[in-house]
């Protein structure tokens, strides 16, 4: 280990300590957890003395263990070294799983009479119990699996209530699932949590065409409500890889950042209000539809972000931004990272407002999906790329957009920051260049077991972890990276 | 030997039309247009003939509007090496393209003329067959394989028909249309779009081309199919059987 690279960790790990959030409770023993790894537990806490949810948060939340993964997959000195220089003891701590979580005996177990009572206020065919659980139980990544004996599928807020009303007086932990498209394990039980699946609240309750503000249940799946937008001239804020089977509610919860982040903003800024459920049963309607709001605290972006673990999300109302005409997409290739950055820059500099989407994945990532997926070609001449870019922009005038992009593929070119690109010119080559980029954990899946981490660092450092990861973890083991915009999803 | 190639510029495939409220056509304001995806074939099978050193010049040609510019220097872009463009106003029926085309051939004395079957927003299917009337050439439709003979001024063209696969032996000067099948058309890189601006474009109107372009046909509603009405439940064996008699008079 060189000088250089134990500067590198530190400064991971310096990273790592001002931007970790936690939902720490004080007589939690952090100390002695956190330096060894703690264990943490998750599900809805109903009593105050539980243990609470421990999560460090970069862009996304690795939980369940990842943390502890990535630790262990670091040189050994890192743990001894200078992770006490930087104690973890001022309520920043991490969760982690280097021992084994021990359910708490504090909540109860499912018993029939429970079950009755749910079969009453949802109805018989809402209670679920047979093959849809197991789905239910396991993960999109197949690597977390609950051992829940119970799905529940709530129609409206009010079932949703009286259900966690009932958990709340038995002490049942209960787990909140959307689409379950979450590649951290955050929408399946740990052990035998109650599920409960907003699939079936999935109305589109109202929507204002001159504003552009949508206002729906959680259930509703991504991908309807681009199509229901589509045909009133609007688009969702947010678009993700996972569009076809993720519900909104989830996305709120999360805080899901997408292939739009770079144009539209996060969903801190898009929702305009939300509609709760608490873990003891009051509805909290904070369902407004103004973009101004100044009355009393804003709660609602407590609830963006906390990924169920403070209430079930019910109805959101969001705003839509109008559907502009003119999309205009270019795959380009790059030598090496430096000059991705350099491209990111000018492209926000050149490109300005109509930029709205920057993606990035190696060549590794590349081989990957041409290899796993079927009907996907690699537009760029089949010569070693070491570095691909995505590029969309999105505005009103076809023609001056795309004057615009080819005056800045031009120069960038010339100047050597791209090597080869291509401009794709009608809307099947543009989606076809999409399923490049969000083929890639689809097909990592294929490829094999994967390793999924949502990080943030300096953007200068970035790639040198996945070269330092190649390094450590030997040819047998594909290390990749895609980035949107500052976020990078590194895939092991 | 020179191949011209046609491109028409017609609403992206992949784009939701909607007819226009009074019926006169379908709404093709502020949306996207794109090149016809069998003419893209048609261009891309030029080109690898090109390629294979069996034609010197790739003609693209296209008659429209001033915006079917956009569409011929994507052409340009995959790599033709020339542009044609008829600048016409008003509706251009397949009858009015072929004799254009009959008076650029004139002109321009291609060894081969290549277009795609149909385009995608009148799904006529009569260009590339009119063209071949009217100079009295042969012609290979619905061309799944092209294979040139350069020596023996041949090209055979294996055609896509209800029954199978038909292979026809032509003599050049011969026009081909194009299927799905043939190829995948080529993205246009960087360096060609940057080359494509510098590619001579000449124009032509119909009048210079001594070509009456008013038509005989008149387009007199466009409307939408009708909508896909909701399934219905039968409860037995019965109802259905009864259903399939009474109603939909199937059986």
């Amino acid at each position: 280990m060189t000088t250089a690279m134990v500067e590198k960790y530190k400064a991971f790990y310096r990273l790592l300590n001002k931007t970790s959030r936690t939902l720490v409770d004080r007589r939690f023993r952090q100390q002695g957890q956190c330096a060894r790894g703690g264990s943490a537990a998750s599900g809805l806490d109903h009593r105050p003395d539980a243990v609470v949810e421990q999560r460090v948060s970069y862009l996304g939340c690795p939980k369940r263990g990842l943390w502890t993964s990535a630790r262990a997959s670091l040189p050994s000195f890192v743990d001894g070294g200078f992770a006490r220089d930087y104690p973890m003891n001022r309520c920043r701590s991490f969760g982690s799983v280097a021992g084994e979580i021990q359910r708490s005996s504090k909540f109860a177990t499912l018993n029939s009479d429970d079950v009755a009572h749910f079969k009453e206020i949802l109805g018989e065919r809402n209670v679920v119990q047979d093959e849809r659980l197991e789905a239910a139980n396991s993960d999109w990544m197949h690597k977390y699996v609950g051992s829940s004996r119970l799905l529940l599928l709530p129609k409206s807020t009010d079932e949703v209530s009286r259900i966690l009303k009932y958990c709340n007086s038995r002490c049942l932990a209960v787990v909140p699932q959307g689409g379950n498209t979450g590649l951290v394990g955050g929408s399946v039980p740990v052990f035998d949590e109650v599920i409960i699946n907003m699939a079936l609240m999935k109305q589109v309750i109202s929507f204002d065409k001159i504003s552009g503000i949508l206002v729906c249940e959680a259930g509703c799946i991504l991908e309807d409500l681009i199509s229901f937008l589509d045909n009133q001239g609007f688009v969702m804020p947010l678009d993700l890889g996972a569009k076809g089977s993720c519900q909104i509610g989830g996305n709120v919860a999360t805080n899901a950042g997408g292939l739009r982040l770079i144009r539209y903003g996060s969903l801190h800024g898009n929702v305009l209000g939300l509609e709760v459920v608490l873990a003891n049963g009051d509805v909290l309607d904070m369902l407004g539809t103004l973009r101004k709001d100044n009355t009393g605290y804003d709660l609602k972006h407590l609830f963006i972000g906390s990924e169920g673990s403070l209430g079930i999300i019910t109805k959101v109302s969001i705003l839509t931004p109008p559907k502009l005409s003119s999309v205009n997409i270019a795959f380009l290739a790059c030598q090496d990272y430096l000059s991705c950055q350099k491209l990111l820059l000018e492209a926000k500099r050149s490109l300005g407002e109509i930029l709205s989407a920057f993606e990035f994945m190696d060549s590794v990532a590349m081989d990957v999906v041409l290899n796993n997926l079927d009907g996907v070609r690699n537009p760029l001449a089949p010569t070693a790329h070491n570095f691909y870019v995505l590029i969309e922009t999105t505005g009103t005038e076809e023609s001056y957009d795309k004057e615009k992009l080819e005056k800045f593929l031009v120069g960038s070119m010339e100047s050597g920051l791209i090597s080869d690109g291509v401009l794709a010119q009608d809307i099947n080559q543009a989606s076809a260049f999409w399923r490049l980029r969000e083929g890639v954990p689809e097909s990592l899946q294929r490829a094999g077991a994967v390793y999924k981490y949502d990080l943030s660092l300096p953007v200068e450092k970035m790639y040198d972890l996945v070269v330092e990861m190649r390094a450590r973890l030997g040819k047998q083991k594909v290390v990749t990276m895609i980035w949107f915009e500052m976020a990078i999803l590194l895939y092991i | 030997m020179k191949i011209m190639v046609a491109v028409k510029r017609v609403i992206d495939y992949a784009v939701k039309i909607r007819v226009k409220a009074d019926k006169s056509g379908v709404e093709t304001q502020n949306v996207k247009m794109s090149m016809n995806p069998f003419c893209e074939i048609a261009l891309e099978e030029a080109l690898r003939i090109k390629e294979a050193g069996l034609a010197s010049e790739v003609v693209a040609v296209t008659m429209g509007p001033k915006q079917s510019i956009d569409t011929l220097r994507t052409g340009l872009a995959m790599g033709a090496d020339r542009g044609i463009h008829v600048e016409a106003t008003g509706d251009l029926f397949p009858l009015a393209v072929a004799k254009l085309f009959k008076a650029l051939v004139e002109i321009e004395k291609p060894g081969l003329i290549i277009l795609g079957k149909q385009a995608i927003d009148n799904d006529c299917n009569q260009t590339g067959q009119m063209v071949a009337g009217l100079l009295g050439w042969p012609q290979g439709t619905f061309a799944s394989k092209v294979v040139l003979d350069k020596e023996k001024q041949e090209v055979m063209v294996d055609r896509e028909v209800d029954g199978g696969l038909e292979t026809v032996c032509l003599n050049l000067p011969a026009v081909i249309t194009t299927d799905l099948r043939l190829n995948q058309p080529r993205y246009a890189t960087l360096p060609n779009i940057m080359k494509a601006k510098s590619k001579p474009v000449k124009k032509y109107t119909p009048e210079e081309l001594n070509v009456a372009t008013k038509s005989d046909l008149e387009v007199v509603e466009v409307t939408e199919p009708p909508k896909r009405k909701a399934g219905v439940l039968v409860s037995s064996v019965d109802e259905l059987i009864d259903k399939l008699k009474n109603e939909a008079h199937v059986i």
